[in-house]
């Protein structure tokens, strides 16, 4: 409460300066996303996390390409090697390359985490927007279907969930993309609803602005009442959250994985790979330590970025 | 009050009807058989199959199922466990001690962390202290506890053979007893602290700079009382609510250092049932974690009622 005043009274005084400079010199226009650009750039590690995590991102994408190793290719003869020129990483119990699989694993794991961003951020604001532009008994229902999911106890759902519906997906879509659909709509269908909830104060608090009523007017249809007017002024929180949730949902399938209870062993998504190598810690710690670290880069660049778009994205900071 | 607290309990109630009926038809409509065991074994005749399968109730509809557990769940019968044939309440007692002790004091380590260094980190905004604590803070609740966990084993059991990695109940030397505990209540707490050092922080920086601190320090009284008795009392009221609302959730997130360090506790005991398809022990888990969320969001709210006089329940 307090904290608005002194903000309103720099963003009056910052108004007044801009208007200024504006009649002196013109500029090409500043749009709200240009701003807001230039504010997450001033952020130097929200920056770095960007660019951290567009190497991994990169990095999973082209080095399977460039790096001709096997994932499988076994070799008893170099079991549990430290790092060395021929295994820039390693190689685990059974002589697999640790760097390729650290580098295919990745695809997986970021690849879970983006689709299941996708899929909460969809729901979330699907529901939201509804509910708070429909009000009434539709809204009640909703929020009411929304409090039934937050208390759900999520992380032994989706344990239950994966263990025991994982065979008969993998036997129905095949191993692979069977199994990756079912986490992904278990992570994302647990963690909707903030952001329905965010989407929702925001339509409640836009749809009575004046411009609304201008548009009501008009004779604007709901649909783009909803999607071209109300939606674009209530997306930076959900920007914001659906940022962060690409880095939990990495976790949440890095710990299903780490639990046994993700993919299918010979799938090394990183937190499969953490499973792999717990049992060989004392022989072999670098089994556990790098494909340990790409999930801690990966999460905490998100996390950089999420934090800098946070501060990018608040209209009401003046940089 | 007493009526808000009454209302909000019986609100409570479909919410966690609805809970069981989700988690219970999970369970019920999931492909597997849950005697599993039971179908792969060859020697057992399809007969007597059958007939565990009518003793255990499995052969009626999913609906009658759901309404027989219930009312035996609220009459306090909790089924009996498939794999170990002990009742379900007994052996989620068994395992409580152990998980109060590890889980609890590692809550308690976070809270007595988190508490100063949020405050100091707000008091000193942008020192040196401040960044370090923000950064710690940063990377802390970023870094996930199955990492850190094993990053522990491998620099304080593999390296300097200072600390068991894996956890006995059946010691009894209490030296040995908080060694074991020391890196699963090391991970936990660092993880739990890291959340709580941010929250604490802005909740300090969100009362600094009120009207009534500059009162309290126009009227004269010196920094660290203003800190303490005023803005600490204040900043501190978000703080209680966030704890009793963390507390179900840091009981849940235990199962992965739990299973990390092989602590015999609820989580450990909930993802061995998962293994083993042990409904009934699922089933009761995964309840009690429901239960405990629902019942702690009402502590919540009712805490911040009774600190915070501005606030009121109609």
């Amino acid at each position: 409460m307090a904290s608005a005043r002194p903000d309103r009274v720099a963003g009056v005084s910052a108004a007044t300066a801009s208007r200024t400079v504006v009649a002196s010199r013109p500029r090409p226009a500043r749009t709200m996303w240009g701003d807001a650009w230039r504010r997450f750039r001033r952020h130097r590690l929200a920056m770095a996390g960007g660019a951290v995590f567009l190497l991994l991102v990169v990095g999973t994408l082209v080095g399977p390409v460039v790096y001709h190793v096997g994932i499988n290719t076994i070799d008893f003869h170099a079991s549990m090697a430290p790092p060395s020129a021929a295994h820039p990483l390693g190689t685990n119990d059974l002589g697999q390359d640790m760097l390729a699989r650290v580098l295919y694993g990745g695809r997986i794991s970021i690849a879970v985490g983006i689709a299941a961003m996708l899929m909460s951020v969809t729901v979330g604001t699907l529901v939201g927007a509804i509910s708070g532009f429909f009000g009434r008994t539709t809204d009640h229902v909703l929020m009411r279907i929304t409090d039934v999911f937050i208390s759900l106890p999520s992380l032994p759902l989706l344990l239950l969930v994966i263990y025991l519906y994982r065979d008969m997906l993998a036997r129905t879509f095949g191993p692979q993309f069977g199994i990756f659909w079912l986490i992904v709509g278990v992570i994302g269908g647990l963690n909707w609803m903030p952001t329905a909830r965010l989407v929702r104060a925001g339509f409640l608090a836009v749809k009575e602005k004046e411009f609304m009523e201008a548009a009501r007017s008009l004779g604007v249809g709901t649909l783009s009442q909803i999607f071209r007017h109300i939606l674009p002024n209530v997306l930076s929180p959900v920007i914001v959250s659906a940022t962060l949730s690409v880095g939990s949902a990495i976790i949440a399938e890095s710990t299903l994985s780490f639990l046994g209870l993700g993919f299918p062993p010979d799938i090394p998504t990183w937190g499969r790979l953490l499973n792999d190598a717990q049992n060989y810690l004392d022989m072999a710690p670098h089994m556990a330590i790098f494909p340990g670290l790409m999930i801690c880069l990966a999460v905490l660049s998100i996390n950089y970025v999420g934090d800098g778009l946070r501060d990018a994205l608040d209209p009401r900071r003046l940089l | 009050m007493t009526r808000y607290i009454g209302r909000r309990l019986l609100s409570s109630i479909p919410t966690l009807v609805l809970i069981s009926m989700v988690v219970f038809g999970i369970l019920a409509l999931a492909p597997g058989d849950p005697l599993g065991q039971f179908a792969a074994n060859p020697d057992i005749p399809p007969e007597v199959r059958m007939n565990i399968r009518h003793q255990l109730g499995l052969d009626q509809s999913v609906p009658i199922r759901y309404v027989k557990w219930a009312t035996s769940f609220l009459h306090g019968d909790w089924g009996y466990s498939f794999a170990s044939r002990v009742p379900v309440d007994r052996l989620i007692l068994q395992r409580l001690p152990t998980d109060l002790w590890v889980v609890g004091s590692s809550y308690l380590v976070a809270v007595c962390l988190a508490i100063p260094i949020g405050v100091l980190s707000a008091v000193k905004q942008y020192s040196l202290f401040d960044q370090l604590a923000t950064t710690f803070a940063f990377i802390g609740f970023s870094l996930p506890t199955f990492f850190t966990g094993v990053l522990f084993i491998i620099v304080f059991s593999v390296r300097l053979r200072w600390l068991p990695f894996i956890y006995n109940v059946q010691v009894t030397d209490p030296v040995v007893m908080v060694k074991q505990a020391l890196m699963p209540v090391g991970v936990l707490a660092l993880f739990n602290s890291a959340a709580l050092v941010r929250f604490v922080r802005s909740s300090m920086l969100d009362n600094v700079g009120q009207d009534y601190v500059r009162t309290a320090r126009a009227k004269g009284l010196a920094h660290r009382k203003v800190i303490i008795r005023h803005v600490l009392r204040n900043g501190l009221i978000p703080v209680v609510t966030l704890l009793a609302l963390g507390l179900p959730a840091v009981f849940v997130g235990a199962v992965i250092t739990e299973q990390i360090f092989r602590v015999p506790g609820i989580g450990s005991l909930l993802i061995a049932s998962i293994q083993n398809s042990d409904t009934p022990v699922v089933m009761a888990i995964t309840f009690v974690y429901a239960i405990l969320v629902v019942l702690f969001n009402i502590v919540a709210d009712v805490a911040y009622g009774l600190l915070d006089p501005r606030i009121r329940y109609g």
